[in-house]
């Protein structure tokens, strides 16, 4: 489903900064695939191009056969709609909108009617379990973990073959941080490709494979059981 | 996206912050009220003046002499002694023209017999001069040809010179005295209006033979009515007349010692003038609105910047950049929208106060309101495209980290 050939990322301002050197990796449909390295190994400025939010210096990049990498900006807004559902840190809800209408929001972009609307976004907070009763909660009135559910729920309404979190549980704590975890990996159960950008190890530790980022390069790529730059840290 | 969500999303952010969405529009509403205010008295002198100008009766050309010269200073336009009862005789002869009305002029003074006394005009003219002016009676009535022919001392009073001289007493029957000679009063007519110089209610009439010979003393006429018989035929009749005094009167044509002007021109020449006061008005009045545009521009700018992160997420659930161009439009056009309605009905009050406290007319018209409507969605469009364009432009990256 996701080909990267060769990719680098370069960003000039006084110097040249290579973000990304030479990546090249290929994602299944239906992985979970944990993407992990310290900050400023260029794992966001993948997650990036992955979620077709930017295009690579060079390389290649193709999303279910559809090469990206050189695609427009408004091209690129039209394959993040249909096909890729964003879960951030900072979960990025409108504040002073329900529950409702935040995971409503990627619909309104779609222009669906507004009963297919519905349908969907009730499908969408059931499958993230966001109970019944705070659907038309303001978004602010809610907790963190219950916000972030919020944020999944409306990164699902779409039907996105891809989902990306970035430190999903970076504002979190442990507890919280573990029922978000266990939403995410019940979509990837019934699906959905599910990659997870994260520098905190215990997330890494229930992806099924494992991409170890340093300095713009793979150092590691490899199944969980057995990849090395989970045992390092662990010891 | 939808228009109908496109509103609903501008609806949504501009209620979020009521306090500054409802400040910023004040500055919309103080421009707009300001501008149709000012427009509905430009617009009400305009119709007072078209109405007046009707009110002297339609399809009516006035010949009027040349000025007179004496020695080598011109007297003005009007005031050279040229124009005779022949002349009325030869207009007659015109095809199309349905009456032809001399008219003798003077300013004097007039007394009633219990001592009130005002100086106003005494118009001699022939019984013909009310169909023409469209001056109805409401008391009495107007004098005769036979006594146009006689020669008669009889007068007809214009309402407030009735007014004025008898109060609430019926005038018609009693004697009134002209520079010292009895006229009887035979009539009063009905009130008319109007702001010209002809106002009907100011005026007495007599018959023009009477003017002649006992108060002007003299045979000359101050001006020739000729009423045509429709709008169409005026040009026509207009240059024949031309044709026809110029050569009674043994000058060129081309040049001749009068001028024949139609309402239509006096109309035409006084709209424009009201036009050039209904436009200045307005463009001082204007002067807000731009002022509360730029406060409509400073707020969406604001709202740009602070909702950056809003912005970003949009963009990254699949909003392209002209969604999110039209979504910050809409929420400018919004704002100008609700100042503007909010405004045309303040301005309709102000206009409203000012002719019933100041009693100056004033006319809110319709297309002075859609042209309102039509400025607030250009004002909301101007205004609102640049910080639209900074809201489309920015990277989805960068919004999101934006703290």
């Amino acid at each position: 489903m996701i080909d990267c050939k060769n990719i680098n990322k370069v960003y000039k301002n006084e110097v040249e900064t290579w973000a990304l050197r030479g990546v090249s990796f290929s994602i299944d449909e239906g992985e979970f695939v944990a993407i992990i390295g310290p900050s400023g190994s260029g794992k966001s400025t993948l997650m990036h191009i992955l979620g077709c939010l930017d295009t690579p210096t060079s390389g290649q990049y193709f999303l279910e056969g559809r090469e990206i990498s050189k695609l427009s900006e408004d091209e690129l807004a039209e394959i993040r709609k249909k096909k890729v559902g964003f879960v951030f840190q900072m979960y990025n809800l409108l504040p002073r909108a329900t529950v409702f209408k935040n995971v409503e929001l990627p619909l309104i972009y779609e222009g669906l009617p507004k009963k297919e609307r519905e349908e969907r976004v009730k499908a969408a907070l059931r499958n993230s379990a966001f109970p019944d009763e705070f659907w038309f909660y303001l978004s602010n009135q809610l907790s963190g973990g219950m916000q972030q559910r919020v944020a999944i729920a409306r990164a699902l309404v779409n039907n996105p073959k891809l989902i990306l979190a970035d430190e999903p549980t970076g504002n979190l704590d442990s507890k919280t941080g573990d029922v978000v975890l266990k939403t995410l990996i019940d979509l990837n159960k019934r699906g959905h490709t599910l990659i997870i950008v994260t520098h905190e190890l215990y997330i890494a530790r229930y992806a099924k494979r494992i991409i170890a980022l340093r300095d713009g390069q793979i150092v590691e790529d490899a199944p969980r059981e057995k990849a090395k730059s989970l045992k390092l840290i662990k010891e | 996206m939808k228009i109908e969500d496109l509103l609903n999303e501008a609806i949504f952010a501009v209620s979020a912050n009521k306090v500054r969405s409802g400040l910023t529009i004040l500055g919309i509403v103080i421009g707009i009220a300001s501008v149709i205010a000012m427009i509905s008295i430009g617009q009400g002198a305009k119709s007072e003046i078209v109405h007046s100008i009707q009110s002297l009766g339609s399809n009516v050309l006035t010949v009027i002499p040349g000025g007179a010269r004496i020695g080598a200073v011109f007297m003005g336009r009007g005031t050279a002694q040229i124009l005779k009862e022949d002349d009325v005789k030869v207009l007659k002869t015109i095809g199309g023209v349905v009456d032809v009305v001399p008219i003798v002029q003077r300013t004097l003074q007039i007394v009633a017999p219990n001592g009130n006394n005002t100086r106003t005009s005494i118009i001699g003219a022939t019984p013909e001069l009310f169909a023409v002016r469209e001056i109805s009676i409401e008391k009495g009535s107007i004098f005769s040809e036979e006594q146009v022919r006689n020669i008669s001392r009889v007068a007809v009073l214009g309402k407030n010179i009735a007014n004025d001289l008898f109060g609430e007493e019926n005038p018609v029957g009693k004697t009134v005295r002209i520079s010292g000679i009895n006229f009887k009063v035979i009539g009063v007519a009905a009130p008319k209006g109007g702001v010209m110089g002809m106002v009907a209610d100011d005026l007495v009439f007599a018959p023009f033979t009477t003017m002649q010979k006992v108060l002007a003393k003299s045979d000359y006429l101050n001006l020739i009515l000729i009423k045509g018989e429709k709008k169409e035929l005026l040009p026509q009749i207009q240059q024949q007349a031309i044709l026809l005094l110029a050569e009674k009167h043994r000058v060129d044509p081309q040049n001749p010692d009068f001028t024949i002007i139609s309402q239509e021109d006096i109309l035409s020449t006084l709209t424009q003038v009201t036009t050039i006061f209904t436009i200045f008005l307005g463009a001082v009045a204007s002067i807000s609105l731009i002022v509360g545009g730029i406060g409509i521009m400073n707020m969406m700018l604001t709202s740009v910047t602070e909702r950056t992160r809003e912005i970003g997420l949009r963009k990254a659930i699949g909003a392209k950049n002209r969604e999110i161009l039209a979504q910050i439009l809409t929420e400018s056009v919004l704002l100008t929208f609700l100042g503007g309605a909010v405004g045309i009905f303040i301005g309709w009050l102000i206009s409203l106060g000012i002719s019933k406290f100041a009693q100056i007319s004033t006319q809110v018209s319709l297309p002075s309101v859609i042209l309102a409507f039509g400025v607030c969605t250009a004002i909301g469009i101007f205004f609102g495209w640049w910080p639209a364009k900074k809201a489309a432009g920015l990277s989805p990256i960068e919004a999101l980290r934006y703290e």
